[in-house]
């Protein structure tokens, strides 16, 4: 039997962190949390990601059915498909929640997120920063002489490209949401 | 019918109604509302512990000797935060406890107050679930919740933190049937999954039931089941450090414990089968070895309650969600239905291969010279008491390795080990907890001398309740364990795994009017275990054995099942290759 493949004096590896030959192609997931509006859920959720060492790429929370206690947590996260699995039947013993939706997988769904940016500028470059925001359908909701703020709204990949190109006009801040989503079709 | 009364009076009344009959605690300010209700009552017994950690155990050792919920109660901050090493320990081992915090009055948290704690922040990732209880009118509904939460699906410890201006307050009592919980986890297994396991079982030429604590948390049922199913098919039956006892050690086909510490055709077998059958196991690392060579030929099966243990290390062929017991009577049900088939020729077989493993009688060891060999004391230990309906605790290191192996368990609910978090100063207060629980029975912890110091203070608590435990320690003035490992991996430095101080335990033992025993030969052995059983109350049983024995077999890190030591004559120098070292 060939010993493990581990460098000499590498400490990074222990018995733990071993894992068997499951695909190693990271997926990108995202999931919709149900859970019980208590103190302390967020918290909750958080901890296991800290504690089990996954990924958060974004994470969005609020308060869905006011009636029901119920919040909604969306998040996108990373991982091989052993440890998205893993993340869902981790997510799925946590008392409070309860359910939890992977959209990635369950069929056709829409993810948006809405960002704020600044930008500062003069002459063409301000001309071109407002002209780029009409292109993607970005709203003024602030303006000073010398700046914009925008509002967009679109899919992490539309706002990333606005992001882009702001970049050499004078962007100087961004406040995004995080990614809302939900599935497709008539029911829920 | 609903009532008022204080939350404080709730607290105990919420403990009456779920039957709770004993609880181990220390007080302290934020509790003592609830400890003057608990003076003004008899229908609960309150043990009090000499260290808030000793509650928790005591808990669980309770809990896991009865079948029922261990309940803690202690006080904020210090109290809180000592508690946590149990509640991390019963949550990786699944015991479900209870254990109320009393906390600072709701207007001060947040504020640095004296003995201050974020109770449920701390105890957050090392619980099932907790609760921080604001309104008195909550806290019967949150109490019964609770109980409900600990035992029902996996079980695990549970944390109400309780203010004490809440403990004060006047609200309504709520009944335990008026609570309302979503919390129901599924018991019953999918019958197609069952059925494919049934037919897998049919044509199996190799098979293995691996059996783990899950079956001991099902209840006696589950075990019953498992009885049945395993005399019904003749396989062989082996288990994991928390699994012993669901099926006994005396009958016919157990194969002896598994593990990194387990038994040679235990492991072997695991190694070569073809079907294997994991009910209420978790593939747990001390388990399996090198994952990548795991059982390489074999189609698995998984029964376990909790979805999170299935696919989490190893791939599963059959996986089955649901509660041991459940899953076990349907599974007898489709099998029985389908004409009991098995392939009793390969099996057969099987058993030969397997009987060829069992002649290498891995355990043997040989007692000469003047010097107590681990090994012969827990022989001599095992043969002095297993007629006795005994229960047994330890601590963690060599000696609850010898003593899951030289020890046998006819039923389960009568081995109390810290197996996931290996809690050293777990054994001697769970003896209490379980003594508590039985008090008739023999109960009896086998530890080391080092573990044991870590807890010693509840010597103070077996003679204040006159807790007959009998402390088995087996004392080598090392940190066995981890001498063995610089043995074998860190060219043997023994880097502090020694103690240049030890008490004179016999000593130690009067000074808090126990009975002490010390014994250096083996002659005199039978003699002193004898002394030992005969006397009513507290022993604390020095057994000094051999300094440097190491525990074999053992399956190196980083090696498969089949590539185990077996003791004094195998090649240890060269067993373990440096990257196998960086691992625990």
């Amino acid at each position: 039997m060939s010993p493990l493949k581990i460098k000499k004096g590498a400490t990074s590896h222990s018995a733990y962190d071993l894992r068997p030959n499951f695909s190693d192609k990271e997926e990108r997931h995202t999931l919709a949390v149900l859970v019980e509006n208590e103190p302390g859920v967020l918290a909750r959720v958080i901890g296991l990601f800290a504690g089990r060492g996954y990924n958060i790429d974004s994470l969005t929370v609020a308060e869905v059915d006011h009636l029901g206690h119920r919040s909604r947590i969306t998040i996108v996260t990373t991982g091989t498909p052993q440890i998205i699995t893993q993340i869902k039947a981790q997510l799925g013993r946590i008392v409070d929640v309860h359910a939890v939706n992977d959209l990635t997988v369950e069929g056709p769904s829409v993810e948006r997120e809405l960002a704020l940016f600044k930008v500062s500028g003069t002459g063409n470059d301000r001309i071109e920063a407002i002209r780029l925001a009409d292109i993607f359908r970005a709203s003024v909701v602030d303006s000073t002489l010398e700046s914009f703020v925008f509002e967009i709204t679109g899919t992490p990949e539309k706002i990333d490209a606005f992001a882009d190109l702001m970049q050499p006009l004078g962007l100087q801040e961004i406040a995004r949401t995080g990614v809302a989503a939900l599935s497709r079709g008539a029911v829920a | 019918m609903t009532k008022a009364m204080t939350g404080a009076r709730m607290v105990v009344q919420a403990l009456i109604d779920q039957g709770v009959d004993t609880v181990f605690g220390y007080p302290g300010g934020a509790v003592l509302p609830i400890y003057d209700e608990i003076f003004q009552q008899n229908s609960i017994k309150h043990v009090l512990v000499r260290h808030e950690q000793g509650a928790v155990h005591a808990a669980e050792g309770y809990a896991r000797s009865t079948g029922k919920p261990g309940v803690a109660l202690v006080t904020s901050g210090p109290g809180a935060t000592n508690a946590v090493t149990g509640l991390t320990d019963a949550l990786m081992d699944s015991i479900p406890i209870i254990v109320l915090t009393g906390q600072v009055p709701t207007f001060m948290i947040g504020s640095d107050a004296f003995q201050e704690a974020d109770t449920v922040g701390i105890t957050r990732p090392c619980t099932k679930h907790n609760w921080l209880v604001k309104e008195t009118d909550k806290l019967s509904a949150v109490m019964h919740e609770a109980f409900h939460i600990a035992t029902s699906g996996r079980p695990g410890p549970v944390v109400i933190d309780i203010p004490k201006d809440v403990q004060f307050a006047t609200g309504t009592y709520t009944e335990a049937r008026q609570v309302e919980t979503h919390y129901n986890p599924q018991v019953k297994g999918d019958m197609e999954m069952i059925t494919e396991l049934a037919a897998a079982m049919e044509t199996a030429k190799r098979p293995i039931f691996y059996t783990g604590g899950g079956v001991i948390n099902s209840g006696p049922a589950a075990s019953q089941l498992l009885r049945e199913l395993v005399t019904a098919t003749g396989f062989p039956i082996t288990s994991t450090l928390m699994g012993l006892g669901c099926y006994p050690a005396s009958g016919d086909n157990w194969i002896g414990m598994l593990g990194m510490h387990g038994l040679y055709e235990a492991n072997m077998a695991m190694h070569d089968c073809d079907l294997m059958i994991n009910i209420g196991a978790r593939f747990d690392d001390r388990i399996t070895g090198r994952l990548d060579a795991f059982s390489p030929k074999s189609k698995k099966a998984h029964i376990d309650i909790d979805a999170s243990s299935i696919n989490k290390v190893i791939k599963v062929d059959i996986p089955i969600l649901g509660d041991v017991a459940h899953v076990l009577e349907d599974l007898l049900k489709v099998w029985k239905a389908r004409g009991r088939k098995t392939d009793k020729e390969n099996v057969q077989k099987w058993w030969h291969q397997i009987n060829d493993w069992k002649k290498i009688d891995c355990l043997k060891f040989e007692q000469k010279g003047k010097v107590i060999k681990p090994q012969y004391a827990l022989s001599r230990l095992e043969e002095l008491t297993k007629k006795h309906d005994r229960y047994i605790c330890t601590e963690v290191g060599q000696h609850q390795m010898w003593a899951a192996q030289y020890l046998g368990f006819e039923d389960p609910n009568r081995w109390m080990t810290s197996g996931g978090l290996g809690t050293m100063g777990y054994g001697f207060p769970a003896s209490i907890g379980v003594q508590m629980g039985h008090p008739d029975a023999l109960v009896i912890n086998v530890a080391g001398e080092a573990s044991w110091l870590m807890n010693m203070q509840e010597l103070g608590t077996a003679m204040q309740y006159g807790l007959p435990v009998k402390q088995f320690i087996l004392n080598n003035e090392r940190l066995g364990m981890v001498r063995q490992w610089q043995e074998l991996l860190h060219g043997e430095r023994y880097s502090s795994s020694w103690s240049e101080s030890l008490p004179d335990f016999v000593k130690l033992a009067e000074a808090f009017g126990a009975k002490g025993i010390i014994c250096d030969d083996p002659a005199d052995l039978d003699d002193a275990i004898m002394e030992m059983l005969n006397h009513d109350g507290p022993v604390l049983f020095d057994c000094l054995v051999e300094k440097h024995e190491n525990c074999f077999p053992m399956i190196p890190s980083g090696k498969p099942h089949n590539e185990m030591l077996l003791g004094e004559n195998a090649d240890v120098a060269n067993a373990i290759k440096s990257d196998g070292a960086v691992m625990v």
